[in-house]
């Protein structure tokens, strides 16, 4: 079991950090999810993987080892939350971004720190 | 309770902010009130830590290690109060014209909303909880990157989106890491188990966490979304984010590496130095080569991170006390800066040193409080920033890094450079357009009482540095157990 969960970890980050170095800045932003979601599945993985055990300790025991372990399912629940909030607000951003800037590649997005134009001073920055 | 003001009153300032959205001015007021309600509440903490020690609550009636626990030391307790004091600046700033943020009904909330996620960072005593006031702080700030919606904000939004984000995803999986091998969150209860875990498992663990924070903290490699992101903020903001932005990641490595995880293994130590060193240079060069005044600001931030970044590598108490003297320094003279150049904005109408000049013949007022700032940054007595450099310096030589210390130093004289050349450009020189005169009616009297706090705070740093350094000395004390 943890070998496959291991195995599909490594899928999805080794997807995620292939999509998020693309030019596309969509695909960039899915391979930033994609990341997220593969530690999300690592934060799940934290506790111990076992199937049909309650998360309940006989009153006779003080540990937890024949129990399911509940806190990593809830760590990840607020975790996808936060990672969903992350993810809807930046498909926002970049289709806002898209559109004003009329390009999706991220070698020309250059708004915020213009290429230079002289070998020994930076571009004159706009005025406001 | 007063462990958890830091945390609930940004929180409800920035939902009556959004219940006053409707009317403006009432809203600019509520944010007021809640910003000067924090001071209060940050100065009755930092009283109260100081005869208790420490301040703590644990949620929800659970024992330790099982409740989430928030506790204020000295170190939570004087960031709560800087943080507290910066968004009284930010807020008051908007009743001046100087570069204040356009109005709109998303940035009260959205202000707190950082303060919010910086002041709960400052006090938890949870991992997990630590991580998800990152998060509360990070989409705060994408909001306030994203407010004015032109072309260059928006690019400087996605920049500091991609960058950052992949920081926060490393902090969690970092988190995750250290509790499948320790079984605890709670940051006394991780650091007993810590020790107890054998080094080959516990460096990989911490090195993820550590890079994590040097994400946030914008240190030499991953540096990037700072300079692409400050210099399209308006001065309120780009003052609070400045103060409060890298510090959070600052204040988690201090926390981490003195306090919770120490003693890290050595070659972390090491490896810290060696990046402090090479930010220092990376940030002041970068700071050279810029002429508008705050990407040389923004990249100065990087080379003061790298100042702190080294006192904490020495890894004392001396280097401790040195970090966060350091920090709070740098939060109020770089704040300070950033609303100094804002208020030369106001007077000549542009942020690059090419195209003004003049303002030390009509404002020798600004001139003097910049130059008192500028030589602050820099490092010269009997300003602050003499007295973080010296505290670091001296604890480099007497650990026997001679070549970290040579390099403070040099930076220093960098800095010197680029700081004259905002003095030279901006002031010194007559006004490219000689027809030009500066706007009379400026109303600037409320940026001037928040630029006047500070440089008074900084005065009073720099003049009197006792209480600080005993403050920051018995912090760094408590930090390792010890009792002041």
């Amino acid at each position: 079991m943890i070998w496959a969960v291991a195995i599909a970890l490594g899928v999805v980050i080794t997807a995620g950090t292939y999509l998020a170095l693309s030019r596309d800045v969509f695909r960039c932003l899915v391979g930033l999810a994609l990341i997220g979601s593969g530690v999300n599945l690592l934060v799940f993985t934290t506790g111990r993987l076992v199937t049909h055990v309650p998360p309940i300790i006989d009153a006779a025991e003080r540990q937890l080892s024949a129990a399911a372990n509940p806190l990593p399912q809830a760590l990840v629940l607020t975790a996808i939350v936060i990672s969903f909030a992350l993810l809807c607000f930046s498909l926002v951003l970049v289709v806002r971004l898209i559109l004003v800037a009329a390009t999706d590649d991220v070698t020309q997005l250059r708004a915020a720190e213009p290429p230079a134009t002289d070998a020994y001073k930076p571009p004159l920055e706009e005025r406001l | 309770m007063l462990a958890l003001t830091p945390l609930l009153v940004p929180l409800a300032t920035a939902l009556l902010c959004v219940l006053t959205q409707a009317r403006p001015r009432w809203q600019l007021r509520v944010s007021a009130a809640g910003a000067l309600t924090l001071l209060l509440c940050a100065l009755a903490l930092l009283q109260q830590v100081q005869h208790a020690g420490v301040v703590s609550v644990v949620g929800g009636n659970w024992p330790l290690p099982f409740g989430v626990e928030f506790a204020a030391d000295r170190l939570s307790a004087v960031m709560v109060l800087v943080a507290a004091l910066m968004v009284n600046v930010a807020v008051l700033w908007q009743w001046s014209d100087a570069d204040a943020a356009p109005s709109a009904p998303a940035l009260q909330p959205l202000l707190h909303g950082l303060v919010t996620g910086a002041g709960a960072a400052f006090v938890t005593a949870d991992l997990f909880n630590l991580y998800v006031w990152f998060e509360v702080a990070l989409i705060c700030s994408l909001g306030l990157l994203a407010q004015g919606g032109a072309l260059r904000q928006l690019d400087a939004t996605l920049k500091y989106f991609a960058l950052n984000v992949f920081g926060t995803v490393l902090l969690l999986a970092a988190v995750g890491l250290l509790y499948a091998a320790t079984g605890h969150l709670n940051f006394s209860a991780l650091g007993e188990a810590m020790a107890k875990l054998d080094a080959a498992v516990a460096l990989p663990l911490i090195g993820v966490l550590l890079l994590a924070f040097l994400i946030k903290a914008a240190a030499f490699p991953f540096f990037a979304w700072l300079p692409a992101s400050y210099h399209t903020l308006p001065a309120p903001v780009l003052a609070l984010f400045a103060a409060l932005l890298t510090k959070i990641g600052v204040y988690a490595l201090i926390r981490m590496l003195s306090d919770v995880l120490h003693p890290a293994p050595q070659l972390l130590y090491d490896a810290l130095g060696w990046i402090a060193v090479v930010s220092m240079v990376t940030g002041v060069l970068g700071a050279a080569y810029h002429w508008d005044m705050r990407r040389i600001l923004a990249f100065h931030s990087i080379s003061q991170i790298g100042y702190i970044l080294l006192a904490i590598a020495l890894a004392s108490r001396a280097g401790d006390a040195a970090a966060i003297f350091f920090t709070v320094h740098h939060s109020l003279v770089k704040a300070g800066l950033f609303l100094v150049v804002a208020l030369v904005f106001r007077y000549t109408g542009h942020y690059d040193l090419r195209c003004i000049g003049g303002l030390y013949a009509a404002r020798p007022g600004l001139g003097a409080v910049f130059l008192l700032l500028a030589l602050a940054l820099v490092g010269i007595p009997p300003f602050s920033g003499f007295w973080g450099k010296y505290l670091i310096v001296r604890e480099a030589m007497a650990q026997g890094e001679y070549l970290w210390a040579a390099g403070a130093l040099l930076v220093g004289v960098i800095t010197l450079y680029s700081m004259m050349k905002i003095w030279l450009e901006a002031f010194w020189k007559p006004h490219p357009d000689s027809a030009w005169r500066p706007p009379a009616a400026a109303r600037v009297t409320a940026a001037w009482l928040g630029v006047g706090a500070l440089v008074l705070l900084t005065l009073w740093m720099g003049l009197y540095p006792d209480a600080m350094i005993r403050y920051v000395t018995d912090a760094s004390t408590a930090l390792r157990g010890g009792t002041p």
